[in-house]
């Protein structure tokens, strides 16, 4: 036993040593600088940082560029996340299905999108939304519409990037779902099948409901992953957009930190997305176990009307 | 017959699919190689009229992205080398050495998850600036030598080895590094190839941290690289398309080849152990 705690510790130190003194530890003194007034003087002589309480969140919270950025970021993810969701689904549904030939190679193609530098797409990207030359106005011309100026038009700057971020991300999401379908049993289809259901009432009844924990993980990564907004408006809208629509949190965070230096200001930015996206995740936490815990007892109230029927 | 309709709907869609997520990527391809002005030329062009490397050597004499390409190189392999290392160490040592506090040592690295990176990053930089590692290799690389979504996909995996054929060895006399390099290791083959090619892409495509960390250009990644460039020279699509393709292609090539191994390591990573 000893020997094993022993070598345990050796074994444990690099990466722990890593994760606590690189992560986590920042993690905390960021708590630590954003009760600070840490800026460009601190940064050249350190005895010229104070303490501030909590002047740096008051300053945020009536700062309306901060108030603007949590808009963009949070329509950002309420619009691409679900979006992203659905997509995922109806591919992974697509590639899995049993008359579905070439799986694997559908697979891959959707999944490309996911390993290619997101820096590298969105300069991609910026000229896909170019408004004079750019390929989606190109089609909506071919198509009879009226060309859209995605960039610079404030009501589709952040759609455009959502477009991006699904095209990019979906991939991902799919192979989890797929691997979430393939482990229901067969069983249950066969059940549902023989009490009369047809094609859509097995996906509700049965596909939809198993796929619960799937739903959670998929939610939330995207979620988590959505709020931490960053390299696409940085390089296809590096002023915060038209009218400053897409700008993001973590854009801001690094203008004030890294720009003008203000890391005290940034920390307390930081610290209100770490409190945002802990929410996102206790939310999606419940709101599923709200749904299994409905589904459960439905499922048990249909049992006990069979036994009287 | 309504079995052939669907199938055939079916595979419309799947195909239709295809082409929405490939376009993007075939066109950044086929400007890298048109005349620089072309692919913003009215009426606009799909294919180049004459292909031509002329932005690829652009940006290999005038950019020196050459440079770029051996930071991004230098920089990921190292990464990979050391987090694969440190994070196997610490994954076995999570699903096989008993101690105590393990599990609960694992529950709080997993609660860590939700902390979003960027939290760290501004007393990160201080202390790098303080250690004098800013615009420096290890600036980059030490941050990520461990990761705890690495650490936990190890730990996945080594659970299924059997404690019978570890507990024979230490009955033989072998010590714990021994069991570890000559057992554990090979045994892990799989996973440590999918956790090596996670590695790799996520830190070659890195870039909000590089971004910081890295002030001088001859340091840059490629993200930060082209990034850089597009600031500087959005006009010219051609050469910024150029741009991608370099930094896109040989993690693509990569993922093409060994992409069973990611996806798998993908489906393991996300199914409840």
């Amino acid at each position: 036993m000893r020997n094993e705690s022993r070598a345990a510790a050796l074994f444990l130190a690099p990466a722990m040593l890593v994760i606590f003194v690189l992560f986590l530890l920042p993690a905390a003194a960021s708590l630590l600088l954003s009760v600070t007034d840490f800026d460009i003087y601190a940064l050249a002589d350190t005895s010229n940082v104070r303490f501030v309480g909590a002047s740096n969140y008051q300053a945020l919270f009536g700062d309306s560029v901060f108030w603007r950025a949590l808009r963009n970021t949070l329509y950002f993810a309420g619009l691409g996340g679900p979006l992203t969701v659905m997509i995922a689904l109806a591919s992974a549904l697509l590639v899995n299905a049993k008359l579905t030939r070439f799986k694997s190679l559908f697979r891959t193609i959707y999944f490309a999108p996911v390993v290619t530098s997101l820096v590298a797409v969105s300069i991609v990207f910026r000229y896909v939304f170019h408004v004079r030359v750019g390929l989606l106005n190109q089609l909506f011309e071919a198509l009879g519409l009226a060309p859209i100026d995605w960039l610079g038009d404030p009501r589709f700057a952040m759609p455009a990037i959502v477009v991006l971020a699904v095209w990019k991300n979906f991939g991902y999401s799919m192979i989890i779902f797929v691997a979430g379908l393939q482990s229901i049993p067969e069983e249950l289809y066969e059940a549902a099948r023989i009490d009369g259901a047809g094609r859509l009432q097995q996906f509700r009844h049965v596909t939809i409901p198993m796929l619960g924990p799937t739903f959670l993980f998929v939610g939330i990564v995207t979620a988590v992953g959505y709020l931490q907004l960053f390299a696409e408006p940085y390089v296809m809208t590096p002023d915060g957009g038209p009218l400053k629509s897409t700008l993001s949190v973590v854009m801001l965070m690094y203008e004030q930190g890294f720009r003008w230096w203000s890391l005290g200001y940034a920390a307390a930015i930081a610290f209100v997305l770490f409190v945002v996206i802990a929410l996102a995740t206790v939310i999606q936490f419940r709101l599923q176990t709200a749904r299994d815990r409905a589904a459960a007892s439905a499922a048990r109230a249909a049992k006990i009307v069979e036994g009287e029927a | 017959m309504k079995a052939r309709r669907g199938t055939v709907l079916l595979h419309i869609a799947l195909v239709l699919g295809a082409v929405i997520t490939l376009v993007p990527l075939a066109w950044m391809v086929s400007a890298s190689f048109m005349l620089t002005g072309e692919a913003s030329s009215y009426p606009p062009r799909l294919v180049p009229s004459a292909a031509t490397l002329d932005n690829y050597r652009a940006l290999f004499t005038r950019m020196r992205i050459g440079r770029s390409f051996l930071n991004s190189t230098i920089v990921s392999v190292s990464i990979t080398v050391l987090s694969v290392l440190f994070n196997s160490m610490a994954g076995y040592a999570f699903a096989k050495l008993r101690f105590r506090g393990r599990d609960r040592l694992f529950g709080l690295l997993l609660g860590a998850l939700v902390i979003p990176t960027q939290i760290g990053m501004l007393p990160l930089f201080l202390m790098m600036k303080t250690a004098g590692l800013v615009n420096t290799y290890w600036g980059v690389i030490l941050p990520s030598a461990a990761s705890i979504f690495g650490i936990f996909l190890m730990r996945q995996f080594m659970s299924s080895i059997p404690d019978d054929l570890l507990d024979a060895a230490r009955i033989d006399g072998a010590s714990e590094l021994r069991i570890y390099w000559s057992i554990v290791l090979p045994l892990a083959r799989p996973i440590l190839v999918t956790l090596a090619l996670f590695t790799f892409m996520a830190s070659w495509n890195d870039f909000m941290w590089p971004l910081i960390v890295l002030t001088g250009e001859d340091k840059y990644i490629l993200p930060v690289a082209i990034a850089t460039l597009s600031g500087e020279h959005a006009q010219d699509i051609e050469l910024m398309m150029a741009s991608s393709v370099l930094t896109i292609l040989p993690v693509l090539i990569l993922f093409i080849a060994l992409q069973r191994y990611y996806i798998a390591g993908l489906m393991m990573g996300s199914v409840k152990g």
